[in-house]
Protein backbone atom coordinates (compact mmCIF):
# COMPACT_ATOMS: atom_id res chain seq x y z
CA UNK A 1 0.00 0.00 0.00
CA UNK A 2 1.08 3.69 -0.57
CA UNK A 3 2.91 5.55 2.19
CA UNK A 4 1.47 8.04 3.25
CA UNK A 5 4.67 9.71 5.61
CA UNK A 6 7.79 8.16 5.19
CA UNK A 7 10.69 8.76 7.28
CA UNK A 8 13.86 7.66 6.99
CA UNK A 9 17.08 7.77 9.86
CA UNK A 10 15.56 10.71 11.67
CA UNK A 11 18.04 12.36 14.60
CA UNK A 12 17.34 14.96 17.20
CA UNK A 13 19.37 15.56 20.44
CA UNK A 14 19.00 18.02 22.88
CA UNK A 15 22.28 18.24 24.36
CA UNK A 16 22.99 15.08 25.97
CA UNK A 17 19.05 13.85 25.50
CA UNK A 18 18.58 11.56 22.17
CA UNK A 19 15.27 12.41 21.69
CA UNK A 20 14.58 10.80 18.02
CA UNK A 21 17.96 7.87 17.30
CA UNK A 22 17.71 6.80 13.39
CA UNK A 23 13.60 6.13 13.32
CA UNK A 24 12.89 4.86 10.05
CA UNK A 25 9.05 4.22 9.05
CA UNK A 26 6.17 4.01 6.49
CA UNK A 27 2.71 4.96 7.64
CA UNK A 28 0.33 3.32 4.64
CA UNK A 29 -2.32 5.15 3.63
CA UNK A 30 -6.07 4.16 5.63
CA UNK A 31 -3.74 3.19 8.38
CA UNK A 32 -4.88 4.39 12.41
CA UNK A 33 -1.61 4.39 14.25
CA UNK A 34 -0.73 4.68 18.00
CA UNK A 35 2.15 6.04 19.50
CA UNK A 36 3.10 4.71 22.84
CA UNK A 37 5.61 4.95 24.71
CA UNK A 38 6.74 6.39 28.54
CA UNK A 39 7.30 10.26 29.03
CA UNK A 40 10.49 11.47 27.44
CA UNK A 41 10.71 8.42 24.78
CA UNK A 42 10.37 10.79 21.81
CA UNK A 43 6.53 10.65 20.64
CA UNK A 44 5.98 14.28 20.82
CA UNK A 45 9.26 15.25 19.24
CA UNK A 46 8.32 12.92 16.45
CA UNK A 47 5.08 14.88 15.97
CA UNK A 48 6.98 18.10 16.14
CA UNK A 49 9.70 16.63 13.52
CA UNK A 50 6.60 15.81 11.02
CA UNK A 51 4.66 18.93 11.31
CA UNK A 52 7.39 20.88 10.82
CA UNK A 53 7.78 22.06 14.72
CA UNK A 54 11.23 21.00 15.03
CA UNK A 55 13.90 20.27 12.52
CA UNK A 56 15.54 17.44 12.55
CA UNK A 57 19.27 16.97 12.77
CA UNK A 58 19.20 14.65 10.22
CA UNK A 59 17.04 12.22 8.00
CA UNK A 60 14.37 12.62 5.94
CA UNK A 61 10.46 13.10 5.95
CA UNK A 62 8.30 12.57 3.19
CA UNK A 63 4.94 13.37 2.88
CA UNK A 64 3.45 11.81 -0.45
CA UNK A 65 6.57 11.27 -1.64
CA UNK A 66 7.43 14.83 -1.65
CA UNK A 67 10.49 16.18 1.20
CA UNK A 68 8.90 18.19 3.51
CA UNK A 69 12.05 18.30 6.30
CA UNK A 70 12.30 21.31 8.04
CA UNK A 71 9.57 23.36 6.20
CA UNK A 72 7.72 25.32 8.48
CA UNK A 73 4.49 24.52 10.53
CA UNK A 74 2.56 26.68 7.79
CA UNK A 75 3.85 24.76 4.81
CA UNK A 76 3.46 21.27 6.62
CA UNK A 77 0.01 22.25 7.19
CA UNK A 78 -0.91 23.44 3.63
CA UNK A 79 0.86 20.28 2.27
CA UNK A 80 -1.73 18.19 4.50
CA UNK A 81 -0.41 16.91 8.08
CA UNK A 82 -2.70 18.19 10.61
CA UNK A 83 -2.30 17.98 13.81
CA UNK A 84 -3.80 18.43 17.90
CA UNK A 85 -2.17 19.08 20.75
CA UNK A 86 -1.59 17.59 24.02
CA UNK A 87 -3.09 21.00 25.64
CA UNK A 88 -5.09 22.16 23.36
CA UNK A 89 -4.15 25.00 21.39
CA UNK A 90 -7.00 27.32 21.11
CA UNK A 91 -7.92 31.13 21.02
CA UNK A 92 -9.41 31.01 24.31
CA UNK A 93 -11.29 34.48 24.47
CA UNK A 94 -12.95 33.34 21.04
CA UNK A 95 -16.03 31.32 21.04
CA UNK A 96 -15.43 27.90 19.51
CA UNK A 97 -17.77 29.19 16.36
CA UNK A 98 -15.13 31.74 15.78
CA UNK A 99 -12.09 29.14 16.55
CA UNK A 100 -13.41 27.39 13.65
CA UNK A 101 -14.06 30.21 11.42
CA UNK A 102 -10.86 31.52 12.02
CA UNK A 103 -9.52 27.67 10.76
CA UNK A 104 -12.30 27.68 7.57
CA UNK A 105 -11.58 30.80 6.52
CA UNK A 106 -7.59 30.24 6.79
CA UNK A 107 -7.95 27.09 4.92
CA UNK A 108 -9.48 28.43 2.03
CA UNK A 109 -7.72 29.20 -1.45
CA UNK A 110 -8.26 32.94 -1.07
CA UNK A 111 -6.23 35.05 1.32
CA UNK A 112 -8.15 36.18 4.35
CA UNK A 113 -10.80 38.75 3.40
CA UNK A 114 -12.07 41.86 4.71
CA UNK A 115 -15.87 40.85 4.85
CA UNK A 116 -17.93 39.70 7.75
CA UNK A 117 -17.87 35.87 8.50
CA UNK A 118 -21.72 37.11 8.73
CA UNK A 119 -21.52 37.56 5.62
CA UNK A 120 -20.21 34.19 4.17
CA UNK A 121 -22.81 31.36 4.76
CA UNK A 122 -20.75 28.70 3.97
CA UNK A 123 -17.95 29.69 6.55
CA UNK A 124 -19.95 29.78 9.21
CA UNK A 125 -21.84 26.50 7.67
CA UNK A 126 -18.42 24.64 7.78
CA UNK A 127 -17.83 25.62 11.15
CA UNK A 128 -21.07 24.56 12.76
CA UNK A 129 -21.21 21.57 10.84
CA UNK A 130 -17.59 20.32 11.99
CA UNK A 131 -18.41 21.51 15.91
CA UNK A 132 -22.24 19.69 15.07
CA UNK A 133 -19.57 16.35 14.41
CA UNK A 134 -17.98 16.21 17.69
CA UNK A 135 -21.67 17.47 19.47
CA UNK A 136 -20.24 20.48 19.96
CA UNK A 137 -23.07 22.42 18.20
CA UNK A 138 -24.96 23.56 21.29
CA UNK A 139 -21.28 25.00 22.53
CA UNK A 140 -20.59 27.28 19.39
CA UNK A 141 -21.42 30.54 21.23
CA UNK A 142 -19.24 29.59 24.35
CA UNK A 143 -15.47 31.15 24.39
CA UNK A 144 -13.19 28.42 25.02
CA UNK A 145 -12.57 29.84 28.34
CA UNK A 146 -15.34 28.16 29.70
CA UNK A 147 -15.01 25.22 28.43
CA UNK A 148 -13.53 22.20 30.16
CA UNK A 149 -10.53 20.46 29.38
CA UNK A 150 -12.10 17.54 27.79
CA UNK A 151 -14.63 19.92 25.11
CA UNK A 152 -11.65 22.03 24.54
CA UNK A 153 -10.09 18.64 23.09
CA UNK A 154 -12.59 18.39 20.79
CA UNK A 155 -12.79 21.90 19.42
CA UNK A 156 -8.75 21.54 18.80
CA UNK A 157 -9.06 18.15 17.16
CA UNK A 158 -12.54 19.73 14.96
CA UNK A 159 -9.57 22.64 14.04
CA UNK A 160 -7.26 20.07 12.78
CA UNK A 161 -9.84 18.59 10.17
CA UNK A 162 -10.92 21.61 8.57
CA UNK A 163 -8.03 21.04 5.93
CA UNK A 164 -9.22 17.76 5.28
CA UNK A 165 -5.87 16.63 5.89
CA UNK A 166 -3.89 13.35 4.36
CA UNK A 167 -2.43 12.90 7.54
CA UNK A 168 -3.86 13.80 10.93
CA UNK A 169 -1.41 13.63 14.43
CA UNK A 170 -3.62 13.39 17.23
CA UNK A 171 -1.34 14.18 20.47
CA UNK A 172 -3.25 12.42 23.55
CA UNK A 173 -6.67 12.95 22.76
CA UNK A 174 -8.30 11.51 25.47
CA UNK A 175 -5.77 12.83 28.08
CA UNK A 176 -7.52 15.43 30.80
CA UNK A 177 -10.96 13.20 29.53
CA UNK A 178 -12.54 11.57 32.71
CA UNK A 179 -11.86 7.83 32.84
CA UNK A 180 -15.73 7.19 32.14
CA UNK A 181 -16.10 9.42 29.03
CA UNK A 182 -12.56 8.81 27.45
CA UNK A 183 -14.36 5.53 25.42
CA UNK A 184 -17.23 8.36 24.40
CA UNK A 185 -15.01 10.56 23.79
CA UNK A 186 -12.75 8.34 21.62
CA UNK A 187 -15.52 7.05 19.46
CA UNK A 188 -16.83 10.39 18.72
CA UNK A 189 -13.24 11.38 17.51
CA UNK A 190 -12.82 8.62 15.24
CA UNK A 191 -16.44 9.19 13.94
CA UNK A 192 -16.02 12.64 13.21
CA UNK A 193 -12.12 12.65 11.85
CA UNK A 194 -13.50 9.36 9.44
CA UNK A 195 -14.93 11.52 6.69
CA UNK A 196 -12.16 14.00 6.21
CA UNK A 197 -8.98 11.90 7.53
CA UNK A 198 -8.43 8.48 6.57
CA UNK A 199 -4.93 8.24 8.35
CA UNK A 200 -4.77 8.81 11.86
CA UNK A 201 -1.57 8.98 14.10
CA UNK A 202 -2.15 9.23 17.81
CA UNK A 203 0.15 9.31 20.22
CA UNK A 204 -1.91 7.75 23.11
CA UNK A 205 -1.08 6.37 27.43
CA UNK A 206 -3.93 4.58 27.59
CA UNK A 207 -3.43 1.62 26.56
CA UNK A 208 -7.28 0.53 26.69
CA UNK A 209 -7.56 3.40 23.92
CA UNK A 210 -4.38 1.90 22.43
CA UNK A 211 -5.62 -1.80 21.74
CA UNK A 212 -9.08 -0.92 20.92
CA UNK A 213 -8.82 1.94 18.29
CA UNK A 214 -5.46 1.13 16.69
CA UNK A 215 -4.64 -0.71 13.57
CA UNK A 216 -1.25 -1.01 14.44
CA UNK A 217 1.45 0.46 17.53
CA UNK A 218 4.89 1.71 17.30
CA UNK A 219 6.07 2.06 20.79
CA UNK A 220 9.35 4.45 21.18
CA UNK A 221 12.02 4.39 23.84
CA UNK A 222 15.01 6.81 24.78
CA UNK A 223 14.37 7.75 20.90
CA UNK A 224 13.84 4.93 19.19
CA UNK A 225 11.65 1.99 17.33
CA UNK A 226 11.32 -0.74 20.55
CA UNK A 227 8.74 -2.54 18.48
CA UNK A 228 5.83 -1.99 15.64
CA UNK A 229 3.44 -4.13 15.01
CA UNK A 230 -0.40 -4.86 15.40
CA UNK A 231 -1.73 -4.14 18.86
CA UNK A 232 -2.14 -7.51 19.98
CA UNK A 233 1.43 -8.57 19.26
CA UNK A 234 3.04 -5.29 20.15
CA UNK A 235 0.98 -5.18 23.49
CA UNK A 236 2.68 -8.16 24.89
CA UNK A 237 5.98 -7.72 23.34
CA UNK A 238 8.25 -8.23 26.18
CA UNK A 239 10.36 -5.19 25.98
CA UNK A 240 7.25 -3.05 25.48
CA UNK A 241 6.03 -4.49 28.73
CA UNK A 242 8.93 -3.64 30.81
CA UNK A 243 9.53 -0.27 29.28
CA UNK A 244 6.52 1.22 27.96
CA UNK A 245 3.32 -0.60 29.71
CA UNK A 246 4.71 -1.84 32.84
CA UNK A 247 2.53 -4.86 32.85
CA UNK A 248 -0.63 -2.97 31.69
CA UNK A 249 -2.63 -5.14 29.20
CA UNK B 1 -15.72 44.85 18.99
CA UNK B 2 -18.70 43.10 17.57
CA UNK B 3 -21.92 43.63 16.89
CA UNK B 4 -21.86 47.42 16.83
CA UNK B 5 -23.29 50.57 15.12
CA UNK B 6 -24.11 50.09 10.57
CA UNK B 7 -21.36 51.26 8.88
CA UNK B 8 -24.51 53.71 7.56
CA UNK B 9 -25.21 55.17 11.01
CA UNK B 10 -21.87 55.99 11.76
CA UNK B 11 -21.85 57.99 7.96
CA UNK B 12 -24.71 60.05 9.61
CA UNK B 13 -23.09 60.36 12.88
CA UNK B 14 -20.10 61.52 10.78
CA UNK B 15 -21.95 64.29 9.31
CA UNK B 16 -23.98 65.19 12.25
CA UNK B 17 -20.45 65.68 14.43
CA UNK B 18 -19.11 68.15 11.53
CA UNK B 19 -22.02 69.91 11.17
CA UNK B 20 -21.63 70.70 14.76
CA UNK B 21 -18.66 72.29 14.24
CA UNK B 22 -20.30 75.46 13.07
CA UNK B 23 -22.02 75.95 16.31
CA UNK B 24 -18.53 75.36 18.68
CA UNK B 25 -17.04 77.75 20.04
CA UNK B 26 -13.58 78.45 18.13
CA UNK B 27 -11.37 77.40 20.90
CA UNK B 28 -13.37 73.82 21.26
CA UNK B 29 -12.76 73.51 17.35
CA UNK B 30 -9.64 73.26 17.33
CA UNK B 31 -9.06 71.30 20.02
CA UNK B 32 -11.59 68.59 18.34
CA UNK B 33 -9.40 68.78 15.16
CA UNK B 34 -6.36 67.70 17.89
CA UNK B 35 -8.29 65.09 19.62
CA UNK B 36 -9.24 63.84 16.05
CA UNK B 37 -6.17 63.74 14.32
CA UNK B 38 -4.85 61.78 17.66
CA UNK B 39 -7.62 59.76 17.61
CA UNK B 40 -6.35 58.53 13.97
CA UNK B 41 -3.16 57.32 14.81
CA UNK B 42 -4.66 55.56 18.62
CA UNK B 43 -7.28 53.87 16.05
CA UNK B 44 -3.79 52.50 14.34
CA UNK B 45 -2.62 51.55 17.72
CA UNK B 46 -6.29 49.59 18.24
CA UNK B 47 -6.27 48.13 14.91
CA UNK B 48 -2.33 46.53 15.44
CA UNK B 49 -2.72 45.67 18.92
CA UNK B 50 -5.71 43.56 18.46
CA UNK B 51 -2.72 41.31 16.82
CA UNK B 52 -1.20 41.57 20.69
CA UNK B 53 1.35 44.18 19.97
CA UNK B 54 1.47 47.34 20.95
CA UNK B 55 3.86 49.97 18.78
CA UNK B 56 5.91 52.53 20.91
CA UNK B 57 6.96 54.11 18.16
CA UNK B 58 4.21 55.11 15.85
CA UNK B 59 5.73 58.98 16.13
CA UNK B 60 8.06 57.92 13.40
CA UNK B 61 5.49 57.42 10.88
CA UNK B 62 3.56 60.71 12.17
CA UNK B 63 6.93 62.47 11.57
CA UNK B 64 7.23 60.86 8.42
CA UNK B 65 4.21 61.68 7.18
CA UNK B 66 4.29 64.85 8.19
CA UNK B 67 7.61 66.02 7.10
CA UNK B 68 6.67 64.70 3.48
CA UNK B 69 3.61 66.69 3.10
CA UNK B 70 5.86 70.04 4.33
CA UNK B 71 8.48 69.11 1.87
CA UNK B 72 6.07 68.29 -1.29
CA UNK B 73 3.87 71.34 0.13
CA UNK B 74 7.30 73.94 -0.31
CA UNK B 75 8.72 71.97 -3.02
CA UNK B 76 5.64 72.16 -5.03
CA UNK B 77 3.05 74.42 -3.46
CA UNK B 78 0.64 71.47 -2.76
CA UNK B 79 -1.51 73.35 0.16
CA UNK B 80 -4.93 71.45 -0.98
CA UNK B 81 -5.88 69.79 2.65
CA UNK B 82 -7.51 66.82 1.59
CA UNK B 83 -4.68 66.23 -0.79
CA UNK B 84 -1.98 66.49 1.95
CA UNK B 85 -3.76 64.12 4.01
CA UNK B 86 -3.61 61.35 1.18
CA UNK B 87 0.06 62.09 1.24
CA UNK B 88 0.95 61.44 4.36
CA UNK B 89 -1.51 58.66 4.48
CA UNK B 90 0.91 57.17 1.89
CA UNK B 91 3.55 58.05 2.56
CA UNK B 92 3.38 56.63 6.29
CA UNK B 93 1.68 53.40 4.96
CA UNK B 94 5.68 52.83 2.15
CA UNK B 95 7.18 53.42 5.54
CA UNK B 96 4.67 50.21 7.63
CA UNK B 97 5.70 48.39 4.19
CA UNK B 98 9.42 48.26 4.98
CA UNK B 99 9.26 47.87 8.18
CA UNK B 100 6.13 46.12 9.11
CA UNK B 101 7.36 42.70 7.61
CA UNK B 102 10.93 43.13 9.00
CA UNK B 103 9.39 43.23 13.04
CA UNK B 104 6.63 41.08 12.68
CA UNK B 105 8.27 38.41 14.14
CA UNK B 106 9.30 40.00 16.71
CA UNK B 107 6.71 40.07 19.64
CA UNK B 108 5.73 41.57 23.15
CA UNK B 109 8.18 43.75 24.96
CA UNK B 110 10.84 43.73 22.01
CA UNK B 111 8.06 44.80 19.00
CA UNK B 112 7.41 47.48 21.44
CA UNK B 113 11.33 48.57 22.13
CA UNK B 114 11.79 48.01 18.18
CA UNK B 115 9.73 50.69 17.38
CA UNK B 116 10.84 52.57 20.27
CA UNK B 117 14.30 52.42 18.77
CA UNK B 118 13.06 52.68 15.22
CA UNK B 119 11.32 56.26 15.91
CA UNK B 120 14.22 57.30 18.03
CA UNK B 121 16.62 56.98 15.26
CA UNK B 122 14.63 58.90 12.89
CA UNK B 123 14.18 61.47 15.65
CA UNK B 124 17.93 61.96 15.62
CA UNK B 125 18.73 61.82 11.82
CA UNK B 126 15.98 64.72 11.72
CA UNK B 127 17.64 66.45 14.26
CA UNK B 128 20.90 66.12 12.50
CA UNK B 129 19.35 67.01 9.11
CA UNK B 130 20.15 70.86 8.68
CA UNK B 131 18.13 70.43 5.19
CA UNK B 132 15.32 69.68 6.94
CA UNK B 133 15.63 72.46 9.74
CA UNK B 134 17.73 70.53 12.32
CA UNK B 135 15.73 70.30 15.54
CA UNK B 136 13.84 73.77 14.79
CA UNK B 137 11.87 72.33 12.08
CA UNK B 138 10.07 74.53 9.32
CA UNK B 139 7.05 75.82 8.46
CA UNK B 140 4.51 75.60 5.87
CA UNK B 141 1.75 77.21 4.31
CA UNK B 142 -2.03 77.97 5.24
CA UNK B 143 -3.44 74.57 3.74
CA UNK B 144 -6.87 75.40 1.29
CA UNK B 145 -9.25 72.97 -0.17
CA UNK B 146 -10.38 72.23 -3.44
CA UNK B 147 -8.88 75.71 -4.54
CA UNK B 148 -10.85 77.88 -1.77
CA UNK B 149 -8.68 79.86 0.50
CA UNK B 150 -9.73 80.57 3.99
CA UNK B 151 -8.77 83.98 5.07
CA UNK B 152 -10.51 83.97 8.38
CA UNK B 153 -9.34 82.24 11.19
CA UNK B 154 -12.59 80.74 12.12
CA UNK B 155 -13.02 79.81 8.47
CA UNK B 156 -10.24 78.08 8.49
CA UNK B 157 -10.27 75.88 11.71
CA UNK B 158 -13.55 74.96 10.40
CA UNK B 159 -12.34 73.61 7.57
CA UNK B 160 -9.82 71.56 8.95
CA UNK B 161 -12.15 70.45 11.51
CA UNK B 162 -14.68 69.37 8.79
CA UNK B 163 -11.69 67.64 7.12
CA UNK B 164 -10.33 66.16 10.33
CA UNK B 165 -13.21 64.65 11.63
CA UNK B 166 -14.02 63.31 8.13
CA UNK B 167 -11.19 61.74 7.66
CA UNK B 168 -11.25 60.33 11.21
CA UNK B 169 -14.54 58.88 10.91
CA UNK B 170 -14.05 57.34 7.30
CA UNK B 171 -11.11 55.48 8.94
CA UNK B 172 -13.16 54.37 12.23
CA UNK B 173 -15.98 52.90 9.91
CA UNK B 174 -12.99 51.61 8.15
CA UNK B 175 -11.65 49.66 11.00
CA UNK B 176 -15.11 48.87 12.13
CA UNK B 177 -15.31 46.81 8.92
CA UNK B 178 -11.74 45.26 9.62
CA UNK B 179 -12.70 44.37 13.30
CA UNK B 180 -16.02 42.54 11.72
CA UNK B 181 -14.37 40.53 9.92
CA UNK B 182 -12.61 37.21 8.68
CA UNK B 183 -9.26 39.17 8.89
CA UNK B 184 -10.22 40.56 12.00
CA UNK B 185 -10.93 37.64 13.56
CA UNK B 186 -7.83 36.12 12.73
CA UNK B 187 -5.91 39.22 13.50
CA UNK B 188 -7.65 38.47 17.22
CA UNK B 189 -6.24 34.57 16.87
CA UNK B 190 -2.78 36.11 16.45
CA UNK B 191 -3.21 37.76 20.09
CA UNK B 192 -4.11 34.54 21.86
CA UNK B 193 -2.05 31.89 19.75
CA UNK B 194 0.05 32.67 17.03
CA UNK B 195 1.83 29.29 16.66
CA UNK B 196 -1.96 27.95 16.37
CA UNK B 197 -2.67 29.96 13.70
CA UNK B 198 0.82 29.27 11.40
CA UNK B 199 -0.84 25.41 12.24
CA UNK B 200 -3.84 26.60 10.57
CA UNK B 201 -1.58 27.33 7.54
CA UNK B 202 -2.49 31.24 7.79
CA UNK B 203 0.66 33.57 8.38
CA UNK B 204 0.47 35.08 11.75
CA UNK B 205 3.65 37.59 10.28
CA UNK B 206 1.56 38.47 7.11
CA UNK B 207 -1.47 39.33 9.49
CA UNK B 208 0.59 41.35 11.70
CA UNK B 209 2.98 43.12 8.74
CA UNK B 210 -0.93 43.99 7.02
CA UNK B 211 -2.35 45.24 10.20
CA UNK B 212 0.87 47.42 10.81
CA UNK B 213 0.81 49.12 7.28
CA UNK B 214 -2.97 49.95 8.34
CA UNK B 215 -1.65 51.68 11.65
CA UNK B 216 1.29 53.90 9.62
CA UNK B 217 -1.40 54.63 7.49
CA UNK B 218 -3.66 56.15 9.87
CA UNK B 219 -0.22 57.44 11.37
CA UNK B 220 0.81 59.14 8.39
CA UNK B 221 -2.37 60.97 7.65
CA UNK B 222 -2.62 62.02 11.36
CA UNK B 223 0.93 63.50 10.71
CA UNK B 224 0.12 65.54 8.05
CA UNK B 225 -3.53 66.95 10.18
CA UNK B 226 -0.84 67.59 12.75
CA UNK B 227 0.99 69.83 10.22
CA UNK B 228 -2.04 71.82 8.95
CA UNK B 229 -3.10 72.47 12.33
CA UNK B 230 0.24 73.87 13.44
CA UNK B 231 1.49 74.87 9.84
CA UNK B 232 5.33 74.07 11.38
CA UNK B 233 6.66 70.67 11.96
CA UNK B 234 9.87 69.77 13.92
CA UNK B 235 11.67 66.29 15.03
CA UNK B 236 9.61 66.35 18.21
CA UNK B 237 6.57 64.67 15.55
CA UNK B 238 8.89 61.79 15.98
CA UNK B 239 9.93 62.02 19.49
CA UNK B 240 9.04 59.28 21.99
CA UNK B 241 6.80 61.01 24.24
CA UNK B 242 4.77 62.18 21.14
CA UNK B 243 4.16 58.23 20.62
CA UNK B 244 3.77 57.90 24.26
CA UNK B 245 0.85 60.41 24.34
CA UNK B 246 -1.16 58.13 21.12
CA UNK B 247 -0.46 54.55 23.68
CA UNK B 248 -1.93 56.73 26.25
CA UNK B 249 -5.18 57.67 23.58
CA UNK B 250 -5.27 53.28 23.30
CA UNK B 251 -4.53 52.05 26.51
CA UNK B 252 -7.89 54.87 27.68
CA UNK B 253 -10.14 53.67 24.82
CA UNK B 254 -9.35 49.84 25.48
CA UNK B 255 -10.14 47.71 22.21
CA UNK B 256 -14.02 47.25 22.98
CA UNK B 257 -15.50 50.07 20.58
CA UNK B 258 -14.00 52.21 17.60
CA UNK B 259 -16.17 55.53 18.84
CA UNK B 260 -13.98 55.00 22.20
CA UNK B 261 -10.54 56.06 20.75
CA UNK B 262 -12.71 59.19 19.85
CA UNK B 263 -13.95 60.08 23.32
CA UNK B 264 -10.76 59.23 24.67
CA UNK B 265 -8.80 61.17 22.57
CA UNK B 266 -10.90 64.45 23.05
CA UNK B 267 -11.17 63.24 26.68
CA UNK B 268 -7.77 63.73 27.19
CA UNK B 269 -7.68 66.35 25.28
CA UNK B 270 -10.12 68.36 27.54
CA UNK B 271 -8.65 67.30 30.93
CA UNK B 272 -5.13 68.51 29.25
CA UNK B 273 -6.54 71.65 28.31
CA UNK B 274 -8.69 72.47 31.80
CA UNK B 275 -5.68 71.15 34.15
CA UNK B 276 -2.93 73.06 32.15
CA UNK B 277 -5.30 76.29 32.93
CA UNK B 278 -5.94 76.15 36.46
CA UNK B 279 -3.38 73.68 37.63
CA UNK B 280 -0.58 74.76 35.03
CA UNK B 281 2.22 73.38 37.18
CA UNK B 282 1.51 69.78 38.08
CA UNK B 283 -0.67 69.34 34.61
CA UNK B 284 1.11 66.21 33.96
CA UNK B 285 -0.40 64.57 37.46
CA UNK B 286 -3.72 65.01 36.69
CA UNK B 287 -3.28 63.30 33.54
CA UNK B 288 -1.49 60.42 35.32
CA UNK B 289 -4.21 60.10 38.07
CA UNK B 290 -7.06 60.44 35.27
CA UNK B 291 -5.43 57.62 33.29
CA UNK B 292 -5.35 55.61 37.26
CA UNK B 293 -8.78 56.13 37.35
CA UNK B 294 -9.68 54.66 34.51
CA UNK B 295 -7.03 51.32 34.44
CA UNK B 296 -8.61 50.98 38.21
CA UNK B 297 -12.46 51.21 37.49
CA UNK B 298 -12.56 50.52 33.43
CA UNK B 299 -9.94 48.38 33.02
CA UNK B 300 -11.33 47.68 29.43
CA UNK B 301 -11.07 50.82 28.39
CA UNK B 302 -13.70 53.67 28.22
CA UNK B 303 -15.39 51.92 25.36
CA UNK B 304 -16.63 49.00 27.73
CA UNK B 305 -18.86 51.81 29.48
CA UNK B 306 -21.30 50.74 26.50
CA UNK B 307 -20.02 47.94 25.23
CA UNK B 308 -20.77 44.83 26.36
CA UNK B 309 -18.16 41.94 25.35
CA UNK B 310 -20.48 38.80 24.82
CA UNK B 311 -16.76 37.42 26.55
CA UNK B 312 -16.81 39.24 29.62
CA UNK B 313 -20.89 38.89 30.16
CA UNK B 314 -21.08 35.44 28.63
CA UNK B 315 -23.36 32.71 31.22
CA UNK B 316 -20.73 31.71 34.23
CA UNK B 317 -20.21 27.90 34.49
CA UNK B 318 -17.90 25.36 32.53
CA UNK B 319 -19.24 23.39 30.10
CA UNK B 320 -17.31 19.58 30.32
CA UNK B 321 -17.22 16.61 28.22
CA UNK B 322 -20.37 15.48 29.52
CA UNK B 323 -22.74 18.08 27.78
CA UNK B 324 -20.69 17.63 24.40
CA UNK B 325 -21.54 14.29 24.40
CA UNK B 326 -24.61 12.14 24.02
Amino acid sequence: MKSVLSVQGLNKRFGAVVAADALTLDIPAGQKVSLIGANGAGKTTFVNMVTGYLKPDTGSIALDGLDIGGRSPRKVAQLGISRSFQIPQLFVELTAAENLTVAVSGAGAKPLSFRSPAQAPEIHDKAVELLGRFGLADLAERPISELAGGVRKLVDIAMALVRRPKLLLLDEPTSGVSAEEKFATMDRVIHAVSPDAATIVFVEHDMDIVSRYADRVIAFYQGRILADGEPSHVLNDKEVRLYVTGGAK
Amino acid sequence: MNKGMHPLLMIALVAAVTLCGRVLPTWTLSLATIAAANALISLGIVVLARTGNVSFGQGLFYAGGGYCVALIANAWGLTDAVAQVIIGAICGGLLGLVIGPLIARYSGIFFGMLTLALSMVFYGALVKSTALGGSDGFNVGRPTLFGMSFADPREADFMLYAVAVVTTGIAGIAATILFRSEFGLASLAVRENNLRVEYLGLSANRIISINFVIAAIFAGASGAFALMAQRHIDPQFAYWTTSGEFVFVAVLAGNQSVAAVFVASMALELVRSFSNLYLPNTWQLVLGLFLLAVILFLPRGIGSLWVRSKRGTAKPGVATEREALP
